[in-house]
């Protein structure tokens, strides 16, 4: 085992972790770890654009934004981050454009902006053009700066540097009110080097989760293999709670089958759905701004028309996004990528054949849980110093039970930014935390336990099935029995998982082992987000329940906050779910009053 | 400004068939990987796996049937899956591509598929190569913007044009298929490589960019530029469609235009 000392580590090396690290790297004496090359991780993927309101095309300001924001997540959204989020969203664009991020631009040079799903002009009137853009390789272009960027201030990366567990010590304090609790404290992280099959563990004073979602524990997603939760898995293993996790978007537009993204950005420059019938159905749903509502009212829409009977193809199971009335000359130089994914994915020339598309699992809305700080809460309102979490494994809340399209390239710059320079900070002002005896020997004894294994079950297997019950009940439509049957399969996939076998035994790039680990990340985020699904017994953003479809702002305008806990068995109520201890964590309001969500 | 469009029609008559779709054959095919592991043995050696596989399927779809359901050892990187994030450069058939984006239906399944690491940069376990030196010409281009006028307040002013003037460059994924398709940098290690100088022009041709002259000064070194051959094998590898061997023309000229 090899010890590293660090001010701030960063892991994951995305977006989020990136633009903390380009902040941190010139503050303090800051290492990125990551289990992937920077240039690989999935911000990479994100295609359509970054919100910020410009005003460079038509009337916008960040209000106006704050309020699409707070409407779009159901009023979920903590109205303080919505509001840090849109003020703050000027300044990184700008920023970027000022690293060299190639934005494309207007006849008189400034950085365009096209429309985007649930962004509007004045609360709802009319779609906005608010989405500055770089063709549909927005998320690529911003990967590359930030990298780009990192490489100009010589950031220190340990690539294939897999994080596995996060080192916390518990002091005892007393709050305010003279109550005793255990207040936990950074000490670093432990990880695994892919290349070599050895752990280093790297003592920090501030340590910041950027390392991304967990769309894998869906079969049909936008999400690449390597999302498994990994960062929310170890936090939760560590006694962190996890916020909101029910709600997890599915993006409209997949390629039927496959998955892959298609930018909302389409729908943006004039693509529409279509039925099996030929007809424009968001026209039915969402009668003002049609194709261009936001995710979760669209994603269901075209799930309704499937199950009604108006799907397309031999087993009537996607529907179609039209943009052949498009000029050809225009898709090109707006979505190259988008229509060369239909062409070699599915065979299907967009320029004179709508392209088959169907809901895919895309973006957890939840994670750990942070205050517009970016501090990382230990409980409803108790920070752990030195710990700092940005972009998707982060639960600010921007999102709230609904991301709308951009805010999430937006949230990993502005959260990323603030992360990066409060971690820097916290650092100048703290001493390192002494690391706990035998810092890897959890990790070690996971790692050990799974290479030793004498079992016969197969993690592809396991992972698969787990998949398949998360894609058949616990999509865009649940209900109490299909979410305990995921419960009761995922029961039996955990004691499968403890005979599962690792074929490869060497220490060299054994993504074997790396798969089993994930696997198991897989499995706990799985469970969590069952869990806060099946208690939330009303329908809001993301989270729909057939059988509680209305939203019950009485019962649930509040966050859920699941916590690993081993007193809690099935015994101890008949709701409970073995492990898992779920509480409540109240929404913040500044100005906006909930009200029905119609677009 | 964007193009204002009339609003689609709301109920269209779809023409039969449309959308595609219909029965996915199955087909079998032939896999044969180049196995390498030190840790067990110094010889790379082939090895056949039998599959059957779907009309959709990629070859990393094959890779993964092996891995996952026959033998979990054989290694290889991959993570979006679909051509974005340039993890599965290897070579396929003899030629480079991503794993990811070459689908097995359009490659001949009557002979065995050949699936080797990309050449040029050292082999750490299968496909699995060892990715540093290509990273190291990339950093040494400064594959960043460069500017020394005074910070505006808002962004910087650049017309469509001299946006479009370097677009193909900016597509880059750093997967290292053209690089370590070149076969000056297959016998020479020092050779930048032409992702290094794809990224060098994606700055030089910015018009926002004042460092041109240094970048073109690096390049102009004894392993720049002028190792290039011009065997188009990089433009032909390039999983974004860029046209490297054009990009590494423009700078040879650039350098040549700066010195007259």
């Amino acid at each position: 085992m090899q010890v590293h000392k660090y001010d701030v580590v960063i892991v994951g090396a995305g977006g989020a972790g990136m633009r903390a690290a380009i902040e941190s790297g010139q503050r303090a004496r800051t290492a990125v770890l990551t289990k992937l090359y920077p240039t690989r991780s999935h911000t990479g993927a994100a295609q359509g654009g970054m919100c910020a309101a410009l005003a460079n095309v038509e009337e916008d300001n960040w209000e106006w934004h704050t309020f699409d924001t707070i409407k779009g997540g159901d009023y979920l959204v903590d109205q303080d981050a919505a509001e840090v989020m849109a003020k703050e969203a000027i300044d990184a664009v700008l920023d970027l454009e000022k690293m060299g991020l190639p934005f494309n631009r207007t006849p008189e040079g400034r950085i365009d902006q096209r429309r985007f799903g649930g962004h509007t002009r004045d609360h709802g009137k009319a779609p906005v053009r608010r989405a500055c853009y770089a063709a549909d390789r927005t998320g690529h272009m911003i990967l590359q700066t930030l990298y780009q960027n990192c490489v100009k201030h010589n950031v220190e990366f340990y690539n294939e540097y897999y994080v596995l567990d996060l080192l916390l010590v518990e002091e005892d304090a007393v709050r305010e009110d003279g109550t005793p609790y255990k207040q936990k404290r950074v000490a670093g992280v432990v990880s695994y080097d892919l290349a070599s099959g050895e752990l280093h563990v790297f003592q920090a004073k501030s340590v910041v989760f950027a390392s991304g979602g967990a769309g894998k524990v869906f079969k049909t997603t936008s999400n690449a293999h390597t999302l498994t939760g990994d960062g929310m898995g170890i936090a939760f293993r560590r006694g962190i709670p996890l916020e909101d996790m029910e709600f997890f978007q599915f993006h409209p537009t997949g390629l039927a089958g496959l998955g892959i993204l298609l930018t909302e950005g389409a729908r943006g420059e004039g693509a529409i759905l279509r039925n099996s019938e030929g007809e424009r159905f968001m026209e039915r749903y969402a009668p003002t701004i049609k194709d261009l509502a936001p995710r979760d009212i669209v994603a269901r829409a075209m799930a309704n028309e499937v199950r009604e009977g108006r799907g397309c193809g031999p087993d009537k199971d996607y529907v179609l996004l039209d943009l052949t009335h498009l000029e050809p000359e225009h898709i090109e130089a707006k979505l190259p990528d988008i229509t060369e994914f239909a062409r070699t994915y599915l065979g299907v020339e967009p320029f004179t054949d709508p392209v088959p598309v169907f809901p895919t699992a895309h973006y957890a809305m939840g994670g750990i849980p942070t205050n517009i700080a970016t501090e990382v809460l230990q409980d409803n309102d108790t920070v752990v110093p030195g710990l700092f979490a940005a972009g998707e494994v982060a639960c600010v809340s921007v999102h709230g039970s609904n991301r709308l399209g951009t805010n999430s390239l937006l949230d990993i710059n502005v959260f990323g930014k603030r992360a990066g320079i409060a971690a820097a900070e916290y650092s100048k002002t703290a001493d390192f935390v002494e690391l706990p005896e035998d810092p890897e020997a959890q990790t070690r004894g996971m790692l050990d336990g799974l290479l030793g294994g004498t079992g016969t079950e197969r993690v592809a297997q396991i992972r698969k099935e787990l998949q398949d019950t998360m894609d058949a009940n616990m999509q865009v439509f649940r209900t109490k029995e299909s979410l305990e049957k995921v419960l009761s399969d995922i029961a039996s996939f955990e004691e499968r998982y403890k005979n599962v076998v690792v074929q490869d035994k060497g220490k060299r790039f054994n993504l074997d082992l790396l798969e089993a680990v994930e696997l198991g990340f897989l499995l706990d985020m799985a469970k969590v987000m069952t869990v806060g699904a099946l208690h939330r017994e009303e329908s809001r953003g993301g989270h729909y329940r057939e059988d509680f479809p209305d939203r019950d702002d009485e019962k649930f305008m509040k966050h859920s906050m699941a916590y690993k806990d081993s007193s809690v068995t099935t015994e101890s109520s008949a709701e409970s779910v073995a492990g898992i201890r779920l509480e409540t964590k109240p929404v913040v309001f500044t100005r906006y009053e909930p009200m029905e969500r119609k677009y | 400004m964007t193009t204002e469009m009339a609003e689609p029609a709301s109920k269209i008559e779809l023409p039969a068939g449309v959308g595609g779709g219909g029965e996915i054959p199955t087909f079998h095919i032939t896999l044969r990987v180049r196995r390498y592991n030190p840790e067990v043995s110094e010889e790379a050696a082939w090895e056949d796996h039998q599959l059957t596989m779907y009309g959709t399927d990629r070859v990393l779809d094959a890779l993964h049937k092996v891995k996952w359901e026959i033998d979990g050892s054989l290694s290889f990187r991959r993570s979006c899956a679909h051509g974005i994030c340039g993890s599965d450069a290897m070579r396929i058939n003899g030629r480079n591509r991503l794993a990811c984006k070459t689908l097995l239906k359009d490659l001949d399944t009557s002979k065995p598929i050949t699936v080797e690491p990309i050449k040029g940069l050292p082999v750490e376990k299968d496909l699995i190569v060892d990715m540093e030196p290509f990273f190291q010409s990339f950093r040494e281009v400064m594959p960043f913007l460069i500017n020394k006028g005074h910070e505006p307040t808002k962004e910087r002013l650049q017309s469509i044009e001299d946006r479009e003037r370097f677009d193909d460059t900016t597509k880059c994924i750093l997967c290292a298929a053209c690089t370590s398709s070149c076969p000056v940098f297959w016998t020479d290690g020092q050779y930048f490589g032409p992702a290094a100088i794809v990224n060098a022009h994606r700055f030089i041709f910015d018009s926002r960019d004042d460092a041109g002259d240094m970048r073109l000064e690096i390049l102009n070194d004894k392993e720049g530029v002028w190792r290039c051959r011009t065997t188009f094998n990089c433009s032909e590898a390039c999983p974004r469609g860029i046209q490297v061997t054009q990009a590494i023309a423009e700078v040879k000229q650039a350098i040549l235009g700066r010195k007259i």
